[in-house]
């Protein structure tokens, strides 16, 4: 039945479709998606406030900008790639017909993960040292603040991966895998927001 | 690939010990009862804090252990504790969990490990916002807004430490809540039972369904708003903070946007009302419905106008900043989107009424506080509609009359719904019956008491008191009819808050002497109510999971032989 | 039956409370009337269901009652009703928002023969600036701010030197003249509010805001803060006096103007005035130090 046909039941007449049980998605599936419309919200939203401080500046008609924006280390690059390698190998991982390969290929994309994570590290430290400091101006403050939250979405699929690791199911590696595409596609908006302004 | 219901039948957690059945429970109903107390709980400490603001408001002058500081606190706390950890933790954590599964005939919720998490997550975000009132400086007095630049400058109490336990009591909250509205949002699409349709839920279930798909989508925001105040806060960063004094110096911040602040704010805070109200208007549907021994009015329309005034209250944020300084063109928007969500929550009004008229309506206590409802959620969205129509809002923005309008709708209007809710649903929950004469008395105190409290409220305001003022002083448009109106105020509320003694005492003392209780005393057609064993037992259901015929609506159907059909009962 | 007695007196009570209860709206001062009659305009339709719905509520509970051999009447739904019933809420919905989108428009627009005063806000009290024979407030920001140039004027704006500047006392208004009045804040949000206008908005620090009135009636009224701003909110205060343009312009003619400051002022302080209004608004390099 469509969505408007299901709301829009006269649920106090006989039903016409019997009793039959209906094919539902896994629960598991289903709390992803609403998860990842939790986060995107989130995402959105400090998109949304990054857009409107880095505009308000120029409408305050302040004399000096307060916004600079920062400089593109090729790690921004290198992680980037890391990142896909990640989800190229959770893909491999969700379609794979046998259950050993399932795991082990789960296996190499964690290991991406982490190395990801590490890549992100090791940005920040090169900002750092740059003298790029969180208080120094706004559009600093959004990128280490949008990384974090990124970053600590990362951690969370590394615990969940490191959870299905020791269980082994297939299942698992499936919700797996599409949290690490999701979590790709954040990324994605995420440093095109950051190099495009 | 597609997971059928038959996975529901899959092994439960089974409790082996004392500790994991009562205290690291999975059991929903379990879990409901842990985030009612603590709630309850927390909502009695925000009881108090009121008082004491209306003892320093109707007695000005004659408690000198009220300073000004003391009162900003207790205005700050006494709001968040409720808005947040008394009425969206007891309505969704609370009656969620507990009425969702057994409504839609599911043994648990989809994800108990995560539920059970979402409870003790709760509990540490009240922990850390009791540590407010610990910590030096004391908890924030910036109302419970927590509006920029001032609450984390000097200047405001709490501005070093208690706003940061704020904060990071909201974050953990956020945590808390999300991890909830997963579960609730998840089970009732994927958990019901057989032959229950969308369109077979009881309007309870709708109601705290659509709040929690909406807590799901404003939290981030509020998140996102407290995460970026600490960091305004500790690491020098100027998201909301603009170029300022201090108490005579220079900060060192520049060019933030307190009006960014506001907007991520009121982006969560106004569907947060209707996360509150929304189950509210759901479980006294069902509350009417029962006790007329009517179907609920226009079914459709009301499971509609739910969804509808869900969507529509994320487009209405503004209309709490007409007079922000915000772009006066978006004063046109926001009134006109706030009184179009007028329309649909009319008809809910309407519909409560049509299932009286012509119903066969007991006057049970559930039923006095539906009644009560009504009359004052009339009372209170009407006076919503001054303070939407934009301009009428000017001269009565931050007077007493917001704050007469949103405890009618927040502070009375939900709060009876509950009360009429836990007097309904505490036979099945605890298997007892409560004292009616003890329950008639709490009612009428209450009802009376609380209208009492705000109607003179709404008329200080329309002069023009201002709120979260300490003390009037001599003021010359202030007559002094006001001061003795405040008096008075102070006075039906402090005999309202010591009426509740009746009503705690009545449960507790039930729940050991009360009679035992019939399984369904008020004859209830919908599935929470046919359950085997009275308390339900853990699984719910007994060995099979109940098969649904119909809606939960059949009362009084014409050659029934009883006055109402068990939405098991197989059509014939 | 108790409760629809109650409901009915309670219907009846609340009017006679509203017909008899001392509190209502201040004696306006202002033009905006319009505001007023909208409020009314709702009132009126909202009263009108307040005590339509609930007496119905009242009737039904008691013609409907639970006694021997009374049923309840099965309708799921009656779908021509509920189309009548939003129809006629949508009417009165509109009815109340029309007045009250009509007076914001005219709120939204100052008019072009407005005078321009300024307000500044501060923990916690009020001073104001007017613009001088030149009609234009000279710039002024938070950074220029001194213990001598308390509402922080830039001493280099030409435009700056014939402002008025009241730092402790009134703010005095010609009546029947509009004006702009312009508001900002040195520290926090505040509001700027006298109830006898009608009028309101908040001061937002890093923003200019604004807000405009015509005061109708002369008189001394107060000015109250309308956005929580801190321990002294509640006494933070000031006085508008209306008076007649005469009286306005000899007023006037007695205020402090900025170059006056100036030639008042020691050297020293002149000085550090001076340097602050050279000195580079935000230094980038400052926490790369």
């Amino acid at each position: 039945m469509s969505l408007i046909a299901r709301l829009t039941e006269r649920s106090w007449e006989p039903a016409s479709d019997q009793h039959a049980w209906p094919d539902r998605p896994s629960a598991g599936a289903v709390g992803l998606s609403v998860y990842a419309a939790v986060a995107m919200v989130m995402f959105a939203l400090l998109a949304a406030a990054y857009v409107m401080r880095m505009g308000l500046h120029r409408a305050m008609g302040h004399a000096g900008d307060d916004w600079v924006s920062m400089p593109d280390p090729p790690l921004l690059w290198i992680n980037t790639a890391v990142l896909v390698a990640s989800s190229i190998a959770w893909e491999m991982a969700r379609q794979a017909a046998k259950r050993e390969k399932a795991v082990g290929v789960s296996a190499i994309a964690s290991v991406l993960g982490l190395c990801f994570l590490t890549g992100q590290w090791l940005m920040w430290q090169h900002y750092q040292a740059s003298g790029f400091y969180l208080s120094s101006n706004p559009a600093n403050a959004f990128f280490y603040l949008l990384t974090a939250l990124h970053g600590l979405h990362i951690v969370g699929g590394l615990v969940a991966a490191g959870w299905v690791l020791a269980l082994g199911s297939q299942r698992h590696v499936r919700l797996c895998a599409l949290y690490w595409h999701f979590l790709l596609f954040i990324w994605i908006l995420i440093a095109a927001l950051l190099v495009l302004t | 690939m597609a997971t059928t219901l038959a996975d529901d039948l899959r092994p439960l957690h089974h409790p082996r010990s004392w500790v994991t059945k009562y205290v690291w429970s999975q059991d929903h109903k379990v879990i409901a009862i842990q985030y009612s107390v603590t709630a309850i709980s927390i909502g009695l400490v925000a009881l108090v804090l009121s008082a004491l603001m209306r003892l320093q408001l109707g007695f000005p002058g004659l408690f000198p252990a009220i300073q000004p500081d003391n009162y900003l606190q207790y205005v700050s706390m006494h709001g968040m504790i409720m808005v947040v950890y008394l009425l969206t933790a007891l309505l969704l954590g609370g009656f969620g969990n507990y009425l969702i599964p057994l409504m839609i005939g599911a043994r648990d919720m989809v994800f108990p490990f995560v539920n059970m998490l979402s409870y003790w997550l709760y509990l540490l975000s009240v922990i850390v916002l009791v540590i407010g009132f610990f910590v030096p400086g004391g908890p924030t007095g910036a109302g419970w807004t927590l509006y920029p630049p001032q609450s984390i400058t000097e200047g405001t109490p709490g501005h070093q430490w208690g706003i940061a336990t704020m904060l990071v009591s909201l974050a953990i909250f956020v945590a808390a809540f999300t991890m909830g509205g997963l579960n609730y949002v998840t089970t009732v699409l994927q958990a019901r039972t057989r032959g229950m349709t969308l369109m077979r839920m009881p309007l309870s279930v709708w109601g705290i369904f659509t709040a929690s798909i909406m807590g799901l989508l404003a939290f981030p925001a509020l998140f996102v708003a407290a995460i970026m105040m600490l960091f305004d806060h500790f690491a020098g960063t100027s998201f909301f903070m603009p170029t300022m004094q201090s108490m005579g110096r220079i900060t060192p911040t520049e060019g933030g946007s307190p009006l960014l602040f506001q907007h991520l704010f009121w982006f969560f805070g106004h569907p947060e009302v209707y996360i509150v109200a929304l189950p509210a208007f759901g479980i006294v549907s069902d509350l009417i419905s029962v006790h007329a021994r009517r179907n609920i009015f226009g079914y459709r329309m009301m499971v509609w106008a739910i969804v509808i005034i869900g969507a529509l209250s994320f487009l209405v944020w503004a209309h709490h900043m007409y007079v922000s300084g915000m772009n006066p063109y978006f004063g046109f928007f926001f009134a006109t989107s706030t009184l179009i969500i007028a329309i649909p929550t009319a008809i809910k009004v309407y519909n409560w009424m049509l299932t009286l008229w012509r119903g066969n309506i007991h006057l049970r206590v559930p039923m006095l506080f539906a009644i009560a409802f009504i009359f004052t959620f009339i009372h209170g969205g009407l006076s919503g509609l001054f303070l939407g129509n934009v301009s009428v809002d000017v001269p009565l923005s931050d007077t007493f009359f917001v704050v007469a309008h949103f405890h009618m709708v927040m502070g009375v209007s939900p709060v009876l719904v509950i009360f009429g809710a836990i007097y309904h649903w505490y036979p099945k929950i605890f298997g007892r019956m409560w004292n009616e004469t003890l329950g008639k008395l709490h009612f009428w105190i209450t009802f009376l008491g609380v209208y009492a409290i705000f109607l003179p409220m709404h008329y200080i305001g329309i002069l023009g008191v201002p709120r979260r003022y300490y003390a009037l002083g001599e003021t010359a448009f202030i007559p002094h009819s006001v001061h003795l109106a405040n008096a008075w105020i102070s006075i039906a509320a402090l005999i309202v808050f010591v009426a509740q003694g009746l009503f705690f005492f009545n449960m507790v003392w039930s729940l050991f002497k009360g009679p035992k209780a019939d399984p369904n005393p008020w004859g209830a057609a919908s599935l929470e109510w046919q359950t085997p064993q009275t308390p339900p037992e853990h699984g719910n259901w007994g060995p099979h999971l109940p098969t649904v015929y119909r809606w939960p609506y059949d009362y009084s159907v014409p050659g029934a032989p009883r006055d109402f059909i068990p939405q098991t009962e197989p059509r014939s | 039956m108790p409760i629809a007695v109650a409901i009915a007196m309670l219907v009846l009570g609340s009017v006679a409370f509203h017909l008899l209860s001392p509190w209502w709206r201040t004696p306006i001062a202002s033009n905006w009337g319009s505001i007023d009659s909208a409020l009314d305009v709702t009132l009126w339709i909202c009263a009108a269901a307040f005590i339509l719905l609930n007496l119905f509520l009242a009737w039904v509970l008691v013609r409907y009652r639970n006694r021997p051999g009374h049923m309840a009447h099965y309708e799921p739904e009656n779908a021509g009703l509920e189309k009548r019933l939003t129809v006629w809420t949508a009417i009165g919905i509109a009815g109340m928002l029309a007045p009250g989108l009509a007076a914001w428009a005219k709120y939204v627009s100052v008019p072009e023969e407005a005078a321009i005063v300024e307000a500044v806000g501060q923990q916690w009290q009020w001073a104001f600036r007017y613009p001088g024979p030149d009609g234009v407030l000279g710039a002024a920001a938070v950074k220029y701010v001194t213990p001598d140039n308390v509402l922080g004027l830039d001493p280099l704006d030409p435009y700056g030197r014939d402002d008025l500047l009241v730092e402790t006392g009134d703010l005095h208004l010609p009546a029947g003249r509009p004006v702009k009045i312009v508001l900002r804040s040195k520290d926090v949000l505040h509001d700027f509010y006298v109830p006898e206008f009608r009028a309101k908005m908040d001061l937002v620090p890093g923003l200019v805001t604004y807000f405009w009135m015509t005061p109708t009636k002369t008189g001394t009224f107060d000015i109250l803060c309308a956005e929580l701003c801190g321990t002294g909110h509640y006494e933070m205060r000031g006085k508008v006096v209306v008076e007649t343009p005469k009286a306005f312009a000899t007023w006037q003619a007695q205020q402090t103007s900025f170059s006056q400051i100036l030639a008042d002022m020691p050297q020293a302080a002149l000085s550090i005035m001076l340097i602050k209004a050279n000195a580079c608004s935000t230094p980038l390099g400052r926490s790369q130090s």
